[in-house]
């Protein structure tokens, strides 16, 4: 694949103290591309995501050992603030602050140092356009935010994720909460957002990656239950012809 | 043969649905009358333990009322045996004493709170001088919260009141029951700080934010009602007490002019009204004035976490 690299991962491992949760990883994410992240559950998914905006610090007693690069830079070598307004996140479960619908989208930009009125207006503006959210909330923006629909309040989180521009947007299972609908209006999302920005999200459900991803990694646990890639490339090809055995009885839903 | 099987099956269940039924037939009327016993029971108990409260606190209302009047509440008492004259001075006395320790106390407490949950949370397990000085810091304020009142009133009479010769005035009543508030500020905080979901935190945190803007802009507003109940509730004990002003208040009458005055708060005038003089009416009145004060309080907690409450469900 000639695509641009925007995210590389060499030879890395994670602990949570002494189990090994992440064995050997070793991935290049393209730039401006979907990648889909599949696996059973507990095969460090979710761990291997917080990787890129090294959330898993946060947890005591994590270990890491490896290089991850973004742009070509060595993340841990920088301030993880900086890292983390550059790479944004969703998570699983809508997770809107308890404030208004414009508190939350001007959170970020607020924190980072955006004080004049007008400018926020404009980025809570297009940051909920962005998440095909605006004209749900137009004439409510003073709503609080805790009133919305899930499916709403995890727009608002993209929104809010939006709004400090990030280059990379990370999505842990982001429509696992929602409807069918709900969900579809993610995924589209998704689709036009990836113009902007490299998006890695994790997912359940082997449907939405086929459909919504240019790339997939299929993650398995080992013996030990160390997390390690089975799998990894273009989409189409992972799931029509898949090159490994234990992909193929993943995808087939022979196994987990 | 394959009717038979089916036969019987059905046969057999249709016994065992009639057993059950006449099993619970038979003992129905002793479940509802076990039923009818507890309930009849538990309302007799809940019924009497809410009397004995209505019972004090009508009393005291009851009796108190009969004193209490304009003068009651604008005129200083006169001092001496006979109890005469109002309460002004004391009220007086206790604003300004819940002002000084609250403002003593709050900050301390709100800011030690932070320390230990949003910050020293992260060397738990650790080792080291900082992490064991945290743990013994904890342990204090368990420890303190359990200690009588008047271990406060010692130890504020040796240091304040001596030792640094602030002499039985406001600031030393001041400081002695901020050490006394100190540990429910602390706790009530860190409980309200604790009850703040990880995902607001994670939220924040993956936007860019350094930690103490996320303290600062998501974890202390959601944790506001719960510190300000807390506040509310250090108010009402220092309304309440008795015992630490006691030994470091000093127990004068008349009107404070500086935080170096002695004094006297409604509490302590209770105290002094039924031990040293005849006025035992107007014990009961300066009591009835306390429990209205205090159920005041309760009211605005209630309301505060009412409004807070509806608030936060995006009313
Ligand atoms: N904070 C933690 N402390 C210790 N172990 C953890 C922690 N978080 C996750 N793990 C372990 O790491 C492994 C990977 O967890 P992770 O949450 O990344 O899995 P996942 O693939 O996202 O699973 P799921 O699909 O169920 O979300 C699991 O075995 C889990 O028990
Ligand atoms: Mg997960």
């Amino acid at each position: 694949m000639q695509l641009p690299v925007k995210l590389e991962v060499r030879n890395y491992h994670l602990f949570y103290g002494n189990f090994r949760a992440l064995k050997d990883v070793t991935i290049c994410i393209p730039r401006n591309q979907i990648t889909a992240i599949i696996g059973p559950s507990g095969c460090g998914k979710s761990t291997f995501l917080r990787t890129f905006n090294r959330m898993n610090e946060l947890i005591p007693g994590v270990r890491v050992q490896g290089q991850v690069l973004m742009d070509g830079q060595d993340i841990f070598a920088m301030d993880p603030v900086e890292l983390r307004q550059r790479v944004g996140m969703v998570f699983q479960r809508p997770n809107p602050f308890p404030k208004s619908i414009y508190d939350n989208v001007a959170y970020g930009p607020r924190a980072h140092g955006i004080r004049d009125r007008r400018r926020l207006d404009e980025i809570v503006e297009r940051s909920l356009r962005d998440a095909a959210l605006w004209d749900e909330v137009k004439d409510d923006l003073n709503k609080s935010a805790l009133a919305l629909s899930g499916g709403q309040q995890q727009r608002l989180c993209i929104a809010r994720a939006l709004a400090v521009q990030p280059e990379v947007i990370l999505m842990d299972e982001p429509a696992s909460a929602l409807d069918p609908i709900a969900t579809l209006r993610i995924e589209e999302l998704i689709q036009t957002l990836k113009q902007r920005y490299t998006i890695v999200i994790v997912t359940h459900n082997m449907q939405q990656a086929a459909r919504a991803s240019d790339f997939t990694a299929f993650f398995m646990m080992d013996e030990q239950r160390a997390g390690l890639l089975v799998e990894y490339g273009p989409t189409r090809d992972l799931f029509t012809r898949p090159s490994d055995k234990r992909t193929e009885d993943y995808i087939t839903g022979r196994f987990g | 043969m394959d009717k038979s099987v089916s036969l019987s099956t059905h046969a057999h269940t249709g016994a065992l649905a009639v057993s059950v039924a006449e099993l619970g037939k038979s003992n129905l009327p002793w479940r509802r009358a076990a039923q009818k016993i507890a309930f009849a029971f538990l309302w007799l108990m809940g019924t009497l333990a809410v009397a004995a409260l209505l019972a004090v606190i009508g009393y005291v209302v009851f009796q108190g009322f009969k004193v209490i009047n304009i003068e009651f509440l604008t005129r200083p008492p006169r001092g001496g045996l006979s109890g005469e004259g109002g309460i002004s001075t004391t009220i007086v006395t206790t604003v300004y004493l819940v002002l000084l320790t609250v403002g003593i106390a709050a900050p301390l407490g709100i800011c030690a709170a932070i320390y230990l949950v949003e910050y020293a949370g992260e060397m738990q397990g650790r080792t080291g001088l900082l992490p064991r000085l945290v743990e013994v810091a904890r342990f204090g304020v368990e420890t303190l919260a359990g200690v009588p009142s008047i271990i406060f009133g010692l130890f504020g009479y040796a240091l304040f009141v001596t030792a640094m010769h602030l002499g039985f005035s406001l600031i030393s009543a001041a400081l002695a029951g901020a050490c006394l508030i100190l540990p429910v500020i602390i706790r009530a905080t860190e409980e309200a700080l604790r009850a703040v979901p990880r995902s607001y935190r994670e939220a924040s945190l993956a936007l860019g934010t350094t930690q103490w803007q996320t303290v600062w802009g998501v974890v202390l507003p959601a944790a506001l009602p719960g510190i300000i109940t807390s506040i509310i509730l250090s108010v009402g004990r220092v309304i309440s007490e008795t015992a630490v002003f006691y030994v470091t208040l000093g127990g004068s009458y008349k009107m404070p002019t500086s935080i170096f005055s002695s004094g006297r708060t409604l509490a302590l005038h209770v105290y002094y009204l039924a031990m040293d003089t005849r006025a035992f009416d107007k014990a009961m009145g300066t009591g009835a004035i306390l429990i209205v004060a205090i159920v005041l309080i309760n009211l605005t907690i209630n309301y505060l976490s009412h409004r807070v409450r509806a608030k936060l469900g995006g009313k």
